[in-house]
């Protein structure tokens, strides 16, 4: 893995790219939980890791938040117990009931995280993250396994915290939906580099697709030639739509290789973002 | 029936479990995440009672726990212990010769463990020490409660070791496991029944009571 990058302050970066391709790597690495062969990190002038000086600060002291895949919830203990564990000594407890509050789990304070669904334990892990009002919030595909409507519940939920809070966040994702709803930076990585960076719609939108019309994303499902104009079933906004397709625009398509068309005044503008 | 050799017998297998139990907590936590070099060996050299015929580790502990010898030499002149034939001695014989039952469970335990709960507890800004015993260690329930039963079977079954290190002194050194090849030897069939009898029904319910608490204890975990 070679990286090198400079991200701002309390925004939000989404972190994007195929599977192995060192996302969660480097989540790791800025957390302090796996460390690197060799490079620098520093967070508001302060150096996290320098291994040329031997500079290694512990994951402890980094003041992160870090939501886990897995949710990483502690089972032996309830919600309450779990966002407890991360006050700090002498912390100030109130804030576990403001945060219960805020994923709207109060009432579900005494349950085990086996007793709650995948949505309300995603809130809980964010929840616990935020204890510590940390500067710097990473999230590793936090709502993957979540259905559509739990997502944008969830993706609300943190851009409130994240405009309440003020912390940077780093989360790693592949929903381009979420990308341009959330972030303020998109990172797409592959092979252990970064192969692209800027804002979503520097990254995902053709120069020539202009500000004008419509922009979708979606997924191919089917893909077909009829005379000169190409028809593909695709997925988008969770729907099934049909898109008929000047054939000069592409010669075929993959199947579930994700794509953002922009319909202008002009013309359709359609470019894939990734093969499937 | 002389209870002597069973009420002996309990007791050290007690105190065995219990001195391994806090020993091998921090070597179970080293073994499975710690990162050093001669893994190999320290695992090869635990697991050595496993394989090795109680008699092999009976002889060189006597060896060892003789006063005509270093360690026995400086136990007894030093802190006035004397290992051969006490009941001290045997405790410290069962602990090398049980270290496996306690390490090899207690380490598998905490490797099932998923990593994200350690580094989840690492990025709230919790040590290691507080992780291992607020977050590991109440999730290995079911693995430590295996590991301190299989201890206390196994010490309660010595035998071997037992007769090199110990020999057979009634109260002292004469547990229940010699009684028993006392009794035999004497053609005294019906007290060597008695013997096994208890070793045998409390043995059964202590394991029948591991499984049922280990059964429910994964219920729960499985339903999560």
């Amino acid at each position: 893995m070679e990286i090198s990058l400079a991200l701002e302050e309390k925004k939000i970066t989404a972190l994007t790219g195929p599977s192995g391709a060192g996302k969660t790597t480097l989540l790791k690495q800025i957390a302090g939980l796996m460390m690197p062969e060799s490079g620098k990190i520093s967070f508001r002038n302060v150096v996290w890791l320098d291994t040329e000086h031997k500079i290694r600060l512990p994951s402890q002291v980094r003041n992160i938040g870090f939501v886990f895949q897995d949710y990483a919830l502690f089972p032996h203990m309830t919600v309450r117990e779990n966002l407890h564990y991360a006050l700090p000594k002498n912390g100030d407890e109130t804030v576990i009931d403001q945060l219960l509050e805020s994923v709207g789990l109060l009432q579900l304070g005494n349950r085990k995280p086996y007793q709650l669904s995948g949505g309300q334990q995603q809130r809980v892990a964010l929840a616990r993250a935020l204890v510590r009002k940390p500067d710097l919030l990473l999230l590793d595909e936090p709502f993957n396994a979540l259905d559509h409507a739990m997502r944008f519940q969830l993706q609300d939920l943190l851009l409130k915290f994240q405009r309440e809070y003020q912390f940077s966040v780093i989360m790693v994702t592949h929903d381009i939906g979420e990308m341009f709803r959330m972030s303020d930076q998109v990172l797409i990585m592959e092979n252990g580099k970064i192969l692209q960076s800027g804002k979503p719609s520097d990254v995902y939108l053709n120069e020539q697709s202009g500000n004008d019309g419509i922009l979708m994303y979606g997924k191919v499902l089917t893909c077909r030639q009829e005379e000169d104009v190409l028809i593909i079933d695709a997925l988008i906004d969770n729907k099934i739509r049909k898109l008929k397709l000047p054939i000069h625009m592409h010669q075929k398509l993959d199947i579930g290789a994700h794509f953002t068309l922009h319909y202008s005044l002009d013309s359709p503008v359609l470019q894939i973002i990734s093969k499937a | 029936m002389d209870w002597q050799p069973l009420w002996l017998t309990f007791r050290l297998a007690t105190i065995t479990s219990l001195i391994l139990l806090v020993l091998a907590l921090p070597l179970a936590y080293w073994l499975a995440f710690g990162k050093f070099k001669g893994r190999g060996i320290v695992e090869a050299i635990i697991g050595m009672p496993l394989v090795l015929p109680p008699s092999v580790i009976g002889f060189y502990l006597l060896l060892a726990f003789s006063p005509s010898y270093f360690f026995g030499a400086y136990m007894e002149k030093i802190l006035g212990l004397r290992l051969v034939f006490s009941f001290t001695g045997l405790v410290i014989a069962s602990i090398l010769y049980s270290l496996p039952f306690m390490v090899y469970p207690i380490r598998a335990g905490l490797q099932s463990l998923p990593a994200s709960l350690r580094e989840a507890s690492y990025t709230l800004g919790k040590s290691e020490w507080t992780t291992f015993f607020k977050v590991l260690l109440p999730n290995c329930k079911p693995a430590i409660l295996t590991a301190f039963v299989l201890t206390f079977a196994h010490t309660v079954g010595e035998f071997g070791v037992v007769l090199m290190i110990g020999g057979n002194i009634p109260g002292v050194t004469k547990v229940a496991s010699v009684a028993i090849y006392n009794e035999v030897e004497a053609l005294n069939y019906p007290a060597a029944n008695q013997y096994a009898m208890v070793l045998f029904a409390v043995t059964f319910v202590i394991l029948l009571m591991v499984y049922s608490v280990n059964n429910r204890l994964l219920r729960v975990r499985q339903s999560s």
